[in-house]
């Protein structure tokens, strides 16, 4: 049974003509409280996680639960639809069980906060957050346990409560939660700045309603909805085509040694529709690799890359939810059976993108992006003080190289996350037992094409404490792919060098690893895809990378048919020739080039990774 | 006799304002700017001007300015070429910047990848390593730091950086590595990053650090030579320049820390536009500063301008304060043209500047700009600055003929849509700093300025319903009278990274004593006597584990007397309470102090206008006609120095005075304040 909500005034809203200028002044008033509620949390918060690294999601919802403004889009369907209790003025809500919101939010570490705006009885919109907490309990560290078998093991799991009854908060509840963690101040800290953040959203909403009237927003959101609903039909009609098209792509490894695991999307129009079937998808992994992907949630991603793909003029928001059908299929990776675990959800929810992009792109080449960055990479560290005995503990995420693009080439060692930044070093060495000796771009790691892709992240950590290490990154095994004749970039690696001058290469996810004061971890992610034939980039720009430090001469060579004089300038003639006998035996290329196939690649994988490949999935 | 000189450097005009520092007597003057050579522009304003006032340049005792040759240099690109020095393994600092991709999700699309500031050939890694606390881990290597500086040799650099990891705690090392740097390059000048913005975060400081010296060549060019050739008229007075955060700077300073003026040009605005607002009594302006190349507009809310601790130019965004200014480029030089593919009536961004300048200047200019199209339309009187400058009306008329003929309209049409075009643009400026901040812009007034500000407020504050629309006196030289009239500002602040269990009121008081010494004696350097100086104190408070501060204010007789940190810790709880809805039983910790010492502006009192009574006729100077809304209107043009307080002047008219016009469209009238300003407002609502 859904959610009940209490409502002492069942007046309906009356609709009213709004002028373009005061639906304008709406729109901005609630874009800039949702900028505000990400101000509010970032100068509130204590897990550099949250505070620098932006990990945390905000949205403003119209009184029926459809974002207006935010980015994830709304999955307060799901969360109305899972919760068995009333809703009345002066509660809030508190979850973090996937399993309770139909994937409303993804693993147990994100606490989503949902707060319902009520005035003068009627409800009349609702303000929610969700941030990632550092550590919630459980096994390891970091609460993101990369061998867990189930839920149970990836921290504690809350279900929808009400943190606030009837404006009262339940002390008892918090000082339960907080019992369990590991980092009871940060999250105490984390939490309170979530909730305030969404009060600033709520003190905007009523600010608003006194300037203009509780019907005035009501039937300003309806209008922006429609508007975005308008746009977006329009768009979908002409960008996506009735026949089907297909995309596959690959989570390395489960964490336990099995992989790789397959995503399969299918896309078409019916209509004014478009379906996105997930039909092919493997089915849930054991490990922790499994990404309970809300459907809402897929919608807004694929209105979002539609947008940005085709037409980036067009605002949007829930409106066009209608128009999109999304299918996924019960028991796989993307809707695994209760109680799979999730913690390590980061690589499947990152791949989504590459194959929306690849989908979308697919039958227009030239608005195709390569493969990107599609993860983000965790490193965790923690242990005691060795002089203070203290506690400390780090959640890291790391960058890599966006892909080779049609604008242009990808960026050197960036976030494909929106607002994700990356730690100030300073800071790291300020308040950690650690110092990072190199922090570069890595040259030729980004996939060589007309429009290079972007390089990945070459980091050394060198440890002043004993401690222990988590990793979790992804495209180590299979290769982040490549377009239009455009080379696919390169693998990630971490690599750590102990005390006695011994190497060991560490697996792409991996959990307490013990490291002693003086260590150093090399922490390598992948590079983004090139776009377009490398052989046509401009030689001057080849050389120019090379000076910088960012192409080697080999690469510039092999993969650009560039020659270099000793004084780094273009040798034009020996290039001419080179590019010449280059192009006579390239074969055509396809639209994708994926790099060596799967057996291919696990044939090699000791020679080129330094780690045995995965085991096939059996079912 | 003491005298104050405010000049302002615009992309067209050069504007100046003198000041009589006992009487408020006031001259202004305006001259073509030299955008080769600014201070030529500069010298011969302050020549003309002090020859009017029948002054010797000797009797000015203080020279404030405005310039934008930092921000021009940014946006022109044409910054000097900066070599970086980094500590080993940190070459790509800037390549790599904070990773953020800005915008929602997916942006990265169609994100043009940026080039960094610096550029990574001239870019070096040198040994020497401070730890997070700031202990040394391993020294300067010097042999090491020549051997990669002479690498830079040749490269053509005209500017050094130098930003060294964890600097922030102590610069030794940038002070050891920059004696080789100016042994090995003796002839450019090397910005140090601990000196330029003390504050933890490797990238922000050297990114502000680079900006520093991007503009530092350019700016102590023209500063060295402003100073020789103002020295050459006898000009003895002190030197200083607006800062971007509207505070004044020693011309010394400057121009060892140009970072801080890359606004300053757009600061001269709000500050005199400030001046008036306190004068008129409006608390809520949106100003509008049109000049001839671009358009600066701002929000006054509550008689304070907003100020942001980071300062955008273009593309490039550093730490270092700034009044929160938007630019757009659209101006009475922008050329309007219809491109063949699409057929669309384009205004801008491309300008005429101020050589040519537009066909009407009779320079000559043959693109249609918008001062052409005001021509057209009769918004402008046959001759500029009181006469001396005649507009050439055939000209203009031929030069919008080629918009009319490519969009096959009438004349007036075409110069019609080219005012609609540009006042569109402007809107869509003012939108940035009030609907997008949440602001209603009907809930302030807008205050045109620069040379064609007022030209183009009445249009623009009718399709925003901002009314009244302000003409302040004289808003051509506004910017001048912003510098002139603000105050010496210095601010010096230190990291102090303690917990308040881990200090004490003795030891906050010895520091904040030691900063207020510091300040006094920097503004004592500026000419500014002790007793007229304010110093202010501020921390940057959070609790321990947060990642911004909360700045509160802090009384030095509190720390002597022992109640200081029991008084922030209260003060802090409540404002966090306040801001953000909770506290946290955490230690709190001080992150930073800061004191500024303020000295006092010329309180140049505005001089009151004679009484009248409603009618404005006896300043009518002749009947005239207007094209508004496709319409040819019987009009007036007025003198704006014959109007008394207390006439109400009926639109369509035009009001002229020495260095700006101004439109009163139909329907509108204007009412002129005891201080000669107007105040428009629509007929039926005045």
């Amino acid at each position: 049974m859904p959610a009940q909500i209490i409502e002492t005034n069942t007046a309906a809203f009356n609709a009213v003509d709004i002028n373009t200028i005061t639906l304008d002044i709406i729109e901005n008033a609630l874009r800039n409280a949702r900028e505000e509620m990400d101000a509010t949390l970032f100068r509130t918060a204590m897990s550099p996680g949250i505070r620098e690294q932006g990990d945390a999601f905000p949205l403003i919802a119209d009184r029926r639960g459809k974002m207006i403004v935010g980015q994830f889009g709304s999955f307060l369907d799901g969360f109305l639809n899972g919760y068995e209790g009333t809703i009345e003025a002066g509660d809030m809500v508190w979850l973090s069980d996937p399993y309770s919101c139909e994937g409303a939010v993804s693993h147990n570490n994100d606490w989503l906060i949902i707060l319902p705006i009520f005035r003068e009885g009627r409800l009349t919109a609702w303000a929610c957050m969700f941030g990632h907490m550092t550590d919630i309990g459980g096994k390891v560290p970091g609460s993101l346990p990369t061998d867990a078998l189930s839920v149970f093991e990836e921290g504690i799991r809350i279900p929808p409560i009400k943190i606030y009854k009837k404006g009262e908060l339940q002390e008892d509840i918090l000082k339960l939660v907080l019992h369990q963690t590991r980092m009871p101040e940060w999250c105490r800290a984390d939490l309170h700045a979530i909730i305030a953040s969404c009060r600033v959203a709520e003190k905007r909403i009523h600010e608003i309603c006194e300037r203009f009237g509780d019907d005035f927003l009501a039937s300003a959101t309806d209008e922006l909805l429609e508007r975005n609903k308008r746009a977006m039909g329009h768009l979908i009609n002409t960008a996506v085509s009735e026949s089907k098209v297909s995309f596959e792509d690959y989570i390395c490894d489960d964490g336990r040694g099995h992989g790789p695991y397959k995503i399969k999307c299918t896309m078409w129009r019916t209509g004014e529709k478009v379906i996105l079937d997930f039909d092919g998808t493997d089915p849930q992994a054991m490990g922790s690799i499994n990404f309970y992907l809300n459907e809402n949630m897929l919608k807004m991603f694929f209105g979002i890359y539609m947008v940005m793909v085709f037409d980036p003029q067009v605002m949007f928001n829930d409106g066009f939810y209608d128009l999109v059908d999304v299918r996924i299929p019960q028991g796989s990776l993307l809707k695994p059976d209760f109680p799979a675990a999730l913690s390590c959800r980061t690589h499947a929810l990152g791949r989504i993108f590459d194959v929306l992009g690849a989908l979308l792109g697919q039958g227009q080449p030239e608005f195709l992006n390569a493969a990107g960055f599609s993860s983000s990479p965790h490193l965790m560290f923690s242990g005691h003080h060795e002089d203070t005995g203290e506690w400390f503990q780090l959640f890291q995420i790391g960058f890599g190289g966006i892909p080779g693009r049609p604008w242009g080439d990808g960026a050197d060692g960036h976030s494909l996350w929106p607002g994700f930044t990356n730690v100030p070093n300073e800071f790291l060495e300020r308040y950690f037992p650690m110092r990072i000796t190199e922090y570069t771009s890595l040259a030729d790691s980004g996939g060589a094409g007309q429009n290079r892709g972007g390089n990945g992240i070459l980091m050394t950590y060198e440890f002043l404490n004993a401690g222990i290490i988590s990793i979790h990154d992804d495209r180590w095994f299979t290769y982040p792919w490549g377009v239009n004749g455009g080379e696919p970039g390169s693998r990630s690696r971490k690599i750590l060098r102990k005390g006695d001058g011994s190497e060991v290469i560490l697996p792409s996810k991996c959990d307490n690893i013990h490291v002693e004061k003086g260590d150093q971890l090399d922490y390598i992610t992948w590079g983004g895809g090139g776009w377009g034939n490398p052989l046509k980039r401009d030689a001057s720009l080849v050389a120019l990378e090379v000076a910088r430090g960012l192409v080697s001469v080999e690469a510039a060579s092999t993969l650009y048919g560039v020659v270099l004089n000793t004084d780094g300038s273009v040798d034009i003639k020996a290039t001419e020739t080179k590019r010449a006998s280059k192009v006579d035996t390239d074969k055509t290329r396809e639209i994708f080039n994926f790099g060596p196939d799967i057996n291919e690649l696990r044939a090699n994988a000791i020679a080129e990774t330094g780690l045995a490949a995965p085991i096939a999935p059996k079912w | 006799m003491a005298y104050r000189l405010g000049v302002d450097v615009g992309g067209t005009f050069t504007d100046l304002l003198l000041i009589h520092e006992e009487t408020g007597k006031t001259w202004r003057d305006k001259v073509p700017s030299t955008p080769q050579d600014p201070s030529i522009a500069v010298v011969n304003g302050t020549k003309a001007i002090t020859a009017t006032a029948g002054i010797a340049p000797s009797e000015i005792t203080q020279f404030l300015h405005g310039t934008t040759v930092a921000t021009n240099a940014v946006l022109e690109g044409k910054g000097a070429k900066t070599g970086l020095i980094v500590t080993n393994g940190y070459r790509q600092i800037l390549q790599v910047a904070r990773s953020l991709v800005p915008g929602g999700l997916a942006a990265w699309i169609v994100w043009p990848k940026p080039e960094p500031l610096a550029a990574l050939e001239n870019t070096v890694e040198v040994s020497g390593r401070l730890d997070g606390q700031g202990h040394e881990v391993s020294p300067v290597d010097a042999a090491q730091v020549r051997q990669a500086l002479e690498n830079l040799k040749g490269q053509g650099l005209e500017a050094l950086t130098i930003c060294l990891m964890n600097s922030y705690l102590d610069g030794r090392h940038e002070l050891e590595i920059a004696s080789i740097a100016r042994d090995i390059f003796p002839d450019i000048p090397v910005s140090l990053s601990h000196e330029i913005l003390p504050e933890m975060q490797e990238y922000e400081r050297a990114l502000t650090s680079v900006a520093n010296s991007l503009v530092r060549p350019v700016m102590a060019m023209y500063v060295s030579n402003l100073r020789r050739e103002l020295r050459a008229l006898g000009m003895a007075g002190r030197m200083n320049l607006l800062r971007s955060d509207g505070g004044l700077m020693g011309s010394e300073k400057a121009e060892n820390a140009p970072v801080n003026l890359l606004m300053s040009g757009p600061a001269g605005g709000v500050t005199g536009a400030l001046w008036v607002s306190r004068k008129a009594k409006l608390d809520n302006i949106l100003t509008l500063d049109v000049g001839g190349t671009s358009t600066d507009v701002a929000l006054i809310e509550n008689g304070a301008p907003r100020l942001r601790r980071e300062t955008s130019v273009g593309h490039l965004t550093v730490r270092a304060s700034s009044l929160d200014v938007k630019t757009v480029g659209a101006g009475g030089g922008s050329i309007a043209h219809v491109p063949e593919l699409t057929g669309a009536l384009r205004v801008g961004p491309e300008s005429a500047g101020a050589v040519p300048g537009p066909a009407c200047y009779g320079k000559g200019g043959e693109h249609p700009t918008v001062t052409d199209a005001h021509v057209v339309l009769g918004n402008l009187p046959g001759a500029l600055l009181g006469g001396s400058f005649k507009l050439d009306r055939d000209a203009a008329t031929q030069a919008v003929q080629t918009i009319a003929d490519a969009l096959s309209v009438t004349l007036e049409e075409a110069a019609q849509g080219i005012i609609d075009i540009a006042n569109e643009n402007i809107y869509g400026a003012l939108r940035l700093v009030s609907v997008q901040q949440g602001y209603d812009p009907r809930d302030f007034a807008l205050m045109g300025f620069g040379g064609a500000g007022s030209l183009h407020s009445n249009a623009v504050g009718k399709l925003m319903g901002s009314y009244p629309v302000i003409i302040p006196v004289s808003p051509g030289v506004l910017c001048a009278t912003g510098d002139a009239t603000t105050q010496m500002r210095y601010e010096h602040a230190r990291s102090f990274n303690k917990g308040i269990s881990k200090t004490s009121d003795a030891e906050v008081a010895k520091w904040l004593a030691e900063m207020k010494e510091i300040v006094h004696r920097e503004l004592e350097d500026e000419g500014v006597a002790r007793n007229d100086q304010i110093v202010t104190f501020e921390a940057g408070v959070r609790y321990m584990g947060q990642g911004f501060e909360v700045d509160m204010e802090l009384a030095l007789p509190d720390f002597e007397a022992g109640i200081g940190t029991a008084v922030l810790k209260d003060a802090f709880d409540a404002e966090h309470k306040r801001l953000f809805t909770f506290n946290l039983d955490v230690e709190h910790e001080i992150v930073n102090l800061r004191a500024v010492a303020l000295g006092q502006g010329a309180e140049m009192p505005a001089s009151a206008l004679a009484d009248g009574n409603s009618d404005p006729s006896a300043a009518v100077v002749s009947d005239h006609e207007m094209w508004v809304e496709g319409e040819k209107c019987p009009a007036k043009i007025y003198d704006r120095t014959k109007l008394r307080a207390g006439n109400n002047v009926p639109g369509p008219c035009i009001v002229c005075e020495m260095d700006s016009t101004a439109v009163i469209l139909p329907g509108h009238v204007g009412t002129v304040d005891a201080f000669g300003n107007i105040h428009i407002n629509p007929v039926n609502a005045a």
